[in-house]
């Protein structure tokens, strides 16, 4: 019975071509906006890094008193010099690491005759196996390699293509702005977006880091950062050690905790930490510490951009009109064929069955609209380019999941439309119809 | 002309659901078109904000030094490369700069006091560094006071926090640090020990950013006399004399390296000239404008054509009726104003519930990301619209209703 339903519904998306028409097209425009901007916003508001992300937890510090800290008394977003220092001391997680953006450029060589930009990150050893680095040569480096300040490096696929043409270049020696580094690790393409690990510095949808270099060995080098710092008070600083020990923020902390009870006793570490802060007369003010894992930081740090929310609210009731217009239209299409209904369930047809038809039909207008709105939804998103930054609008992408749901909408939403319309044709009182004609 | 309203009611009752599906869709489009109206005039007045930059000559050099140098060598290659640049053919003017420029996207800001232990800030603005030649080189407008002279500009190492005794602001950083005016000669502080007199005022002057976090400061900026001569790179601002961006474009990277080859300019975008540099940081606001006004038309005309496909469904419906009152001597013009005001009616309705849902929706933007409540105006646009709209889109079919003849009357379908 479904087929011969749905050939019916075909053949009726034929009769009254023009409101057949409109219908398909409200739907069509209807689930394609909502797709495009759905591509947009799933991209940036996915979960970058999805099977550890409730592990990973970025500890916040109240260095700068209530006087100074952010909206709400939020401490700073980032930790200074000398509680970076403090808790990377401390080792009160099984996992850690300091993070901060450095600047470097490769050294001329025989193969180039400019230097070379590459944009990195001082980062400890447990960096790798905490965000879940993949390696295609070698690996990252050992925790005795963070104690000795080792000149070691790992490099992105990308840079290792343009310095060794893509060969296995563990061992090889790279000259980073005058200091030579022994490459340990090619990591392999890998950028999560959002950029969880660095909202600090608001570079969210940032392309891939060309390389990771021990922390220990940048403040040993006193590389300063090449991204966002935060200060509070009077500045008057004119060298590193000055520098360090202001209150100026720029370094990223984060642990893994594997457990409840590991959570809450990193907590109360964080708590007595700054008690000890306290009562040694750095700060001023009672303990007030954060500590968030990568959903929270993220929802925190506010990454969706709200052109992407709004857009999307919109285009969800722009759809929304297109279904309640598509709802009378299918009113006024069904009503139209009273008279046939009327012959039909005098010849004992249930109204089960004349809804079951009804119901089928508006599926069939369903699926004419997924085909249109997939093909529109194929051009917003290559088109999403005038609409979004180009660094968001990459990462919109027409996957067979998008496909699907594409089609699963429009069908689903049609098929809801057509529920009332539907009714209304199983209830047309057969004798009224036989009457008339 | 006498209208007759409650037959109209009367007749709506029997098509309860039609009704009030038009109703419902009018309502809702109202709710988007308005909002999405006052998203694109809020979105296109931030593209025209003026920068204070003579923008059709003045161009942006992204300089990052290779080697780790120490302050007085990056001191005596930024001097040597500021020559360079001056002396080229094309070009008017140069001059080093950090901590962003106007429209670069995010830079430096500070908190500004009137006094070096005020706990609250009265203020937070843009921070800018240059030298003597700023002014010149962004063509900023000086309205008051006087230019940086050599002998204030002081040295920037990396990461060095130094506070130069002269400043020059924007003329709406001093009108907030000093609402009676007369801020010339008065002095301030912003994050430093020591404070800053102001020397000049400028009008306008652009902050860096144009997002949410800095509309806070909008228009309140200072120029610090420093020459930037941090290890990891340096801004250089170069104007071009009238007509040769282009020339001046080719000719200053070839000029700087040749001075020194230890240096990385970004093939891709290491040079920038305004137009690029506006057109970046207004990307979501155009794109923004984009799509709210590509939503608006398709769903003007989505709900126009939804009007349309009822309002013939129930004319095809009544043409017995028609012809009925048309045998009974209704004109031609009554049908006609029958079918417009039945349409007017349920409009009405509509925009009346619409209103509210444009004024609840604009409500949830402004808590959930900080946006600016609306003006009714924008409302009343919407109303205006959607009844033309609707009254438009109903033409048609009532003109047909108009001409059913009365003979339709005598037949049965």
């Amino acid at each position: 019975m479904f087929a011969y339903y749905f050939q019916l519904g075909l053949r009726s998306l034929r009769r009254n071509p023009a409101l057949t028409a409109l219908m398909v097209m409200a739907i069509g425009f209807g689930v394609a906006a909502s797709m495009t901007t759905y591509s947009v916003f799933r991209a940036v508001s996915g979960n970058p890094i999805p099977d550890k992300s409730a592990q990973l937890f970025t500890p916040q510090v109240d260095s700068w008193g209530p006087q100074q800290n952010l909206k709400g008394n939020e401490p700073p977003d980032a930790l200074d010099y000398v509680d970076a220092v403090a808790l990377l001391h401390a080792h009160a997680a099984k996992r850690q690491t300091m993070l901060y953006k450095v600047q470097l450029a490769v050294m001329p060589d025989a193969n180039r005759d400019l230097p070379l930009n590459a944009s990195g990150y001082a980062v400890g050893s447990d960096f790798f196996t905490m965000f879940e680095v993949p390696f295609r040569y070698g690996g990252g480096w050992s925790a005795q390699d963070d104690e000795s300040r080792a000149a070691d490096v790992v490099i992105s696929a990308d840079l290792n293509q343009k310095l060794f043409g893509g060969a296995n270049s563990v061992g090889r020696t790279i000259n980073f702005g005058g200091h030579d580094y022994r490459v340990v690790g090619v990591a392999s393409h890998w950028n999560p977006q959002p950029r969880f690990y660095d909202l600090f510095d608001n570079d969210d949808f940032a392309e891939e880091p060309d390389f990771y270099m021990p922390f220990s060995r940048a403040l040993d080098l006193q590389m300063y950062t090449g991204a966002r710092n935060s200060c509070r008070g009077k500045l008057s600083f004119t060298n590193w050690t000055d520098y360090t020990q202001s209150n100026c923020v720029w370094i990223s902390p984060w642990v893994e905790l594997d457990s409840p009870a590991e959570v809450a006793s990193y907590r109360s570490f964080l708590t007595n930490y700054s008690a000890e802060q306290q009562r040694a007369g750095r700060f001023g003010w009672a303990p007030n510490m954060r500590l968030r894992d990568v959903a929270q930081w993220m929802d925190y740090q506010q990454v969706v951009p709200p052109e992407s929310r709004i857009s999307l609210m919109v285009a969800l009731g722009f759809f929304l009109i297109c279904l309640v217009n598509t709802i009378g239209l299918l009113l006024a299409k069904f009503m139209r064929r009273a008279g046939e209904i009327g012959v039909r369930r005098a010849l004992g047809a249930t109204r089960g069955e004349i809804y079951t038809q009804y119901l089928i039909e508006a599926g069939t207008v369903g699926l004419a609209g997924g085909v249109l709105g997939l093909l529109l939804t194929a051009v917003g998103v290559g088109g999403v380019g005038v609409l979004f930054r180009p660094e968001i609008a990459r990462l919109a992408k027409l996957d067979p999941s998008l496909v699907a749901l594409t089609f699963a909408l429009s069908i689903v939403a049609t098929v809801l439309a057509a529920f009332y319309p539907a009714w209304r044709a199983a209830h047309v009182q057969p004798a009224w119809q036989l009457k008339s004609s | 002309m006498n209208i007759q309203i409650r037959p109209i009611l009367v007749a709506l009752r029997r098509h309860k659901a039609g009704t009030l599906l038009i109703a419902l869709q009018i309502a809702l489009t109202l709710a988007i078109v308005c909002n999405a109206l006052f998203i694109i005039h809020q979105r296109l007045t931030n593209l025209s904000e003026v920068s204070g930059v003579d923008e059709s000559s003045v161009f942006v050099i992204r300089n990052q030094w290779a080697a780790d140098w120490p302050t007085p060598q990056v001191d005596a290659q930024v001097k040597a490369d500021l020559l360079a640049l001056r002396q080229l053919p094309a070009v008017r003017d140069a001059t080093p700069v950090s901590g962003g420029y106007p429209l670069s996207g995010g830079g430096w800001d500070n908190f500004v006091t009137l006094t070096p232990d005020q706990p609250k800030p009265v203020t937070d603005s843009a921070v800018y560094t240059g030298d003597e030649h700023y002014i010149d080189t962004l063509g900023l407008r000086l309205i008051a006071g006087r230019n940086f002279r050599p002998d204030e500009v002081m040295v920037m190492g990396t990461q060095q926090s130094i506070t130069p005794a002269a400043a020059i602001v924007s003329k709406a950083l001093a009108d907030k640090l000093f609402p009676d005016g007369n801020a010339l000669g008065k002095s301030f502080y912003a994050m430093s020990p020591t404070p800053s007199t102001i020397i000049g005022i400028v009008d306008p002057l652009h902050r860096q950013g144009v997002d949410q976090y800095s509309n806070g400061y909008a228009g309140q900026a200072l120029i610090w006399p420093l020459r930037a001569d941090d290890s990891r790179g340096i801004f250089y601002m170069v104007r071009a004399k009238p007509g040769q961006l282009a020339a001046a474009m080719r000719e200053a990277p070839q000029a700087l390296y040749a001075q020194s080859r230890m240096r990385i300019i970004d093939p891709k975008d290491g040079i920038q000239d305004y137009a690029t540099i506006r057109r970046k940081v207004f990307d979501s606001d155009r794109g923004m404008a984009i799509l709210m006004g590509i939503i608006c038309v398709v769903l003007l005309a989505i709900t126009a054509a939804g009007i349309v496909g009822l309002t013939s469904f129930w004319v095809g419906q009544r043409r017995k009726q028609i012809g009925v009152r048309r045998a009974l001597g209704a004109r031609q013009r009554d049908i006609l104003t029958y079918f417009l005001t039945e349409n007017f009616l349920i409009s009405a309705a509509g925009v009346a519930l619409g209103t509210v849902l444009a004024i609840a929706f604009n409500l949830w933007t402004v808590t959930r990301f900080a946006m600016s409540p609306m003006s009714m105006a924008y409302v009343g646009v919407g109303v205006l619209v959607l009844i033309l709209l609707g009254q438009g889109a109903v033409l048609a079919p009532a003109l047909r209703a108009s001409r059913v003849s009365p003979v339709e009357a005598t037949r049965s379908v």
